[in-house]
């Protein structure tokens, strides 16, 4: 097929890559919307979300944000942003709406996972003389974990192609490739463009698969592989 | 004081917006359900024969559940620009990333639901003579009927939200307002496709909980745990979580 000959011409031109319009540029801004946009989430969701579980208080919220998380277009929700007085400060509306909508998954299943740690073992772990901060710490975090991954995870594959869809508003990011190719009537780019954000975003899907694995403190204690990676919970009765 | 129009003055909310163009915002409400609807019905009926597919034959349950995994990881923009050399720009190339979206969510919950089926349910019916089919449609089915719907409002809701992508080509139903809103910079424009698009996605929800509810009469009186014989009914209208 001739496009996929004329996509491998054009990722194979260097100058596609350098420069202010550049490939690696626009991955630099990417990669930084991304960064930011998670450890802000995470730092907001992850303390909220463990002190709701230990407490077994706030469940309705932790549940239903993440539905009405899927209700609200992202794309829209960068426009509002975009177009209100925040609009004027760089990329932090950007950052605003990222941050938006990767809470309500660290929170839903940071939540989850609290909550589904057996009940018998915080039980024991209070008989043991553990303080509430302990059993935290020592007991329902770790066993947590794999979940608190889950959400972080999925968190950071939707910041990824959210963050694809300030391009289309004029921000910066790997979908500035695609929107410029489609200007230009380019389909070449808009495919090269559509291939680096596809490869990226399965890039920082499988980094995070990968340091779940790693970290999970679970399985690195017993060295046994921990129970059947759980699909995102449904919320929803 | 002379009244100025909202229109000139850029304001967020707008009556003379929704009044002089309201037939443009009927139009892309309607191309916006109809997107949804094509897309979620297509995966549907892709995703139903996929999932019994992946139950009866290991060797397609892997491939399967990865390259659908894999579909959901990639952005929309992506998506739907990967699609635009194979379909040319035209609403096929949204319908089509919708579907394989909505096959992610839907084949996992088919699959969950039909696992969740008791073995004694399918033993009994085929004690009773039940051939493959009548035990799929008249016993598994219906069984795994509340895991398919939940699949299905969850897939609805995001559909709806994710039409608004296929803007980028000119065919995301409400997307197009909000997308020429941002190049004109018409506030009122913005937020009132961006509150039909939510409206759409609950009052879907809603429409999917109410047919769930007549479908699956049972799971209200069931979860009252009811004494199993001689008890009375439990009041209609309990409400279900």
């Amino acid at each position: 097929m001739d496009v996929i000959e004329r996509t491998w011409t054009w990722l194979a031109t260097g100058s596609h890559w350098t420069g202010g319009d550049g490939v690696w540029h626009r991955l630099d801004q990417h990669l930084y919307l991304t960064a930011v946009s998670l450890l802000i989430s995470c730092a907001v969701a992850l303390p909220v979300a463990v002190v709701l579980g230990h407490l077994g208080r706030g469940g309705a919220l932790a549940v239903n944000l993440s539905n009405v998380g899927r209700a609200v277009p992202t794309f829209a929700v960068l426009v509002l942003l975009l177009l209100s007085p925040l609009g004027q400060y760089g990329s932090w509306p950007t950052v605003i709406a990222l941050v938006l909508f990767a809470i309500p998954p660290v929170l839903t299943n940071a939540y989850v996972g609290m909550r589904e740690v057996d009940r018998d073992m915080v039980e024991a772990a209070r008989g043991m003389g553990m303080t509430g901060p302990q059993v935290v710490a020592r007991v329902e975090l770790p066993l947590a974990f794999p979940l608190i991954m889950t959400g972080v995870r999925s968190a950071a594959v939707q910041i990824v192609a959210t963050a694809t869809l300030a391009a289309l508003a004029g921000g910066g990011g790997l979908g500035r490739v695609i929107t410029a190719g489609f200007r230009l009537t380019d389909t070449a780019q808009v495919v090269a463009g559509a291939l680096l954000v596809a490869v990226f975003a399965l890039l920082v899907e499988g980094v995070f698969v990968l340091l779940a694995r790693l970290l999970d403190p679970v399985r690195r204690r017993s060295g046994r592989t921990a129970g059947k990676v759980a699909p995102t919970p449904v919320s929803d009765v | 004081m002379a009244e100025r129009s909202c229109l000139v003055d850029n304001d967020w909310i707008c009556g003379e917006y929704l009044s002089s163009r309201g037939q443009e915002l009927v139009d892309a409400t309607l191309q916006h359900i109809g997107i949804t609807l094509a897309s979620v019905a297509i995966g549907l009926l892709v995703a139903f024969p996929l999932a019994l597919l992946a139950r009866a034959r290991r060797s397609v349950r892997g491939p399967v559940l990865g390259l659908t995994t894999v579909f959901y990881a990639i952005p929309s923009l992506a998506m739907f620009s990967l699609l635009v050399p194979v379909l040319g720009l035209s609403v096929s190339v949204v319908v089509t990333g919708l579907v394989l979206y909505s096959l992610t969510i839907l084949v996992r919950n088919i699959l969950a639901g039909l696992a969740a089926v008791p073995e004694e349910a399918r033993e009994a019916a085929r004690g009773m003579g039940y051939g493959l089919v009548r035990l799929l449609f008249g016993v598994e089915l219906p069984l795994a009927l509340p895991a398919l719907m939940a699949g299905l409002r969850i897939a609805t809701v995001s559909t709806v939200s994710l039409t608004t992508i296929g803007a980028i080509i000119g065919y995301g139903g409400l997307g197009n307002l909000v997308l020429s809103g941002l190049r004109s910079y018409f506030k009122a424009q913005v937020l009132t496709a961006s509150v039909l698009c939510v409206l759409l996605a609950v009052v879907a929800d809603l429409v999917l909980l109410l047919v769930q509810r007549l479908l699956t009469p049972w799971t209200r009186t069931r979860r009252k745990r009811a004494p199993r014989a001689g008890a009375a009914k439990s009041p209609a209208g309990q409400a279900v979580a």
